[in-house]
């Protein structure tokens, strides 16, 4: 038998250096990563570029004067304009909030059946149909509301004006109620009672199983259980869920155009068939707009998406931060 | 002899409470007539209203006589909730009865093979079709598929893989994206691109808009799926010596092929009916344009919303008929994605 000759390995140096493919991966996915950061910068600074003259002209009356006029002599030059957005604001304001207002109610109370009362079947059909109802395009629901839905909504304008006038919002001295904020705001709630069902409904499936469990233990009835255990939970993921609907009601477009009478002053009587939306004025005067009024219009579109940034960044930080504190 | 105890189930409902429940339903349904008579109420939607306030008093009093005052309040929260439900789910049934009522008779076989260079929208339905607007559509769709999948799977892959400094910052910035207006989407691909290069309205500059709308659907979609699939996988690739961007394609994104396509085909649905920046940007033509980089190009929500506001009857058919296809579509690509979807990667 030959003796074996010993060999120590040489020490072997491990590192963590990535290999060149890695580098090349790790900076491709990374510039994949930012390119949001870039669409959203490049989106508010060409925005602000084109609209900065219209901006720096009207100053602080862009956003707090309502007329809407330009006039320009034979050969295209602009003799005098005005650009206020007051009324428009104003609007889509209004119009959101009354959105807000009829979705929430019913998303919060559709989620909690979905969560905790109807049978399995049913909650997965009508999860289907939910998030159905979010991928029709908004377009849709814009005519659906104007040809079927007005007179209906119309007909509940009159009702709530004649047994609730004497609330100052729902009074009005002219009665005019087609195409009102008011339907153009039912037909938003429409839109956005997919995505606050969804939201809560996750929020809700959220609640702790040990005290929902622990309160029926104790006795609770199911209304009992959800006011002590899942409202206290969920309370701050609705909210969110609330903001959420609200930042898309904002931004909403076809829809609202359909169903809106544009009219450039502020109007905030909600059932007077007067309304205005930024989105919307950017459609309508879109058309036939002179080189002048469309940098007013980028400007227009700016405070949108300033206004949608924020109310979006805001929902987003409060569903996120209910989603991991738990209560 | 031992006797087996029979199953029973003492939180049934008796028959006595069965009786009583259906003598609630029917005193409902009897008093909402009842009141629809006598008032000058009328409609569908009244004999509805009147049915569940009159539904949600009685159980409530019932229940509040038979069991007390915790009862009574459970079963008012139990008919609002049933209403609620029943709320959210009216008008899709609605909009779904409405779009196939009205976009039936306006569907013939020459709407797909003609386009409209020929006729107006006031035009009889015979003159005509959506060839254009079909095509488009299409166009528009795989444009803005090219480009945004990348960058919406490479936003997912840096959200799941690499982890890195910016996870936090580029998750919220995704989000706060798919909240942008698409009116706004429009009108930055207009002051950025369309006047200042371009100067002319074409299929690609509405492409270019629709893809800023799409690639937070796919991202978020695609980080939710690349999040189930399990961490054993990717150590496995570490072990046998894979680099990351082995493991990565190789391993990861094979076993989550399923759940990206629902993620893409999620973000085409989010587009497909997508109007307002189709309106600033497209031209929206009449006639077939297969170039998407030369000439006005129609879509189907752009000869929805033309025909729409010609506004003559025949022109009101044209627009039912547009939506009922584009409907089809976009039902089509969801239920796919669903399909897709429920064929998750195990856990």
């Amino acid at each position: 038998m030959s003796t074996q000759e010993l060999v120590i390995p040489v020490a072997r140096e491990i590192h963590t250096e990535p290999r060149r493919s890695d580098k090349v991966f790790r900076g491709v996915v990374t510039g994949g990563g930012l390119s949001s950061l870039a669409i959203l910068g490049l989106i508010a600074i060409f925005l602000a570029y084109r609209g900065y003259e219209v901006l720096r002209q009207e100053g602080i009356g862009f956003i707090t004067h309502s007329d809407w006029a330009i006039s320009t002599d034979d050969a295209g030059n602009v003799i005098e304009s005005h650009f206020g957005l007051a009324a428009m604001l104003v609007g889509t304001i209004l119009c959101s909030f009354i959105a807000v207002v009829i979705a929430v109610p019913i998303s919060v109370f559709s989620a909690l059946f979905l969560n905790f009362y109807a049978p399995s079947w049913l909650k997965k059909f009508l999860i289907t149909i939910i998030d159905m109802m979010a991928a029709f395009p908004s377009i849709l629901f814009g005519i659906w509301g104007f040809l079927v839905l007005m007179p209906s909504v119309e007909y509940w304008a009159k009702l709530l004006h004649r047994y609730l006038g004497f609330i100052p919002i729902f009074d009005m001295q002219v009665p005019v109620f087609t195409r009102s904020p008011f339907v153009a705001g039912v037909v938003l709630a429409i839109m956005i009672i997919p995505i606050i069902t969804s939201v809560s409904r996750e929020i809700f499936s959220q609640a702790p199983l040990d005290r929902i469990q622990a309160a029926y233990a104790l006795g609770a009835t199911r209304w009992a259980m959800i006011k002590a255990v899942v409202i206290p939970h969920g309370r701050s993921g609705v909210i969110g869920g609330a903001m959420l609907g609200l930042g898309r009601a904002m931004g909403e477009t076809v829809a609202v155009f359909t169903v809106l009478n544009i009219v450039f002053q502020v109007n905030w009587q909600m059932l007077l068939g007067a309304g205005g939306n930024v989105a919307s004025l950017i459609i309508l005067k879109f058309g036939d707009a002179s080189p002048y009024e469309i940098k007013a219009l980028m400007a227009a579109g700016l405070i949108l998406f300033l206004l949608t940034l924020i109310v979006n960044a805001m929902a987003n930080l409060i569903v996120k931060t209910t989603g991991k504190s738990g209560r | 002899m031992t006797m087996t105890p029979a199953p029973t189930k003492p939180w049934a409902a008796s028959p006595k409470d069965r009786m009583i429940d259906g003598a609630i339903f029917s005193s409902a349904l009897l008093s909402s007539y009842l009141t629809v008579l006598a008032t000058p109420m009328k409609g569908k939607l009244a004999y509805f209203a009147c049915f569940f306030i009159a539904y949600a008093i009685l159980t409530t009093a019932f229940k509040g006589v038979q069991r007390g005052n915790a009862a009574a309040k459970d079963a008012l929260v139990n008919s609002l909730v049933a209403i609620g439900a029943i709320v959210t789910v009216i008008p899709a049934a609605s909009i779904l009865a409405t779009v196939l009522k009205k976009g039936l008779p306006g569907i013939s076989f020459g709407l797909f093979t003609h386009d409209m260079a020929l006729a107006t929208p006031t035009d009889p339905l015979s003159n005509g079709g959506l060839l254009h607007a079909i095509t488009g559509t299409l166009t528009l769709m795989a444009l803005s598929l090219v480009m945004s999948v990348p960058i919406g799977i490479l936003t997912a892959l840096y959200l799941t893989e690499i982890k890195g400094r910016f996870t936090g910052p580029i998750r919220f910035l995704v989000q706060a994206m798919s909240g942008v207006p698409s009116i706004v989407a429009g009108l930055f691909i207009l002051s950025a691109i369309l006047y200042p290069i371009t100067k002319a309205y074409s299929g690609f500059m509405g492409a270019l808009a629709l893809s800023i709308l799409m690639i937070p659907t796919i991202a978020r979609t695609s980080e939710e799926v690349l999040n189930l699939i399990p961490n054993d996988l990717r150590e496995a690739g570490t072990a046998l010596g894979g680099t990351q961007w082995r493991t990565v394609a190789m391993i990861v994104l094979p076993a989550a092929k399923s759940g990206l396509v629902t993620a893409v085909i999620l973000g085409v649905a989010r587009i497909a009916g997508e109007t307002a920046p189709i309106l600033l940007l497209t031209g929206g033509g009449d006639k077939v344009n297969p170039n998407a980089f030369n000439g006005p190009m129609g879509s189907l929500p752009y000869y929805i919303w033309k025909s729409f506001n010609a506004g003559s009857p025949e022109a009101i058919t044209r627009a039912w008929a547009g939506l009922l296809v584009l409907v089809g579509l976009v039902l089509f690509l969801f239920t796919s994605a669903r399909f897709l979807g429920s064929r998750k990667v195990s856990k």
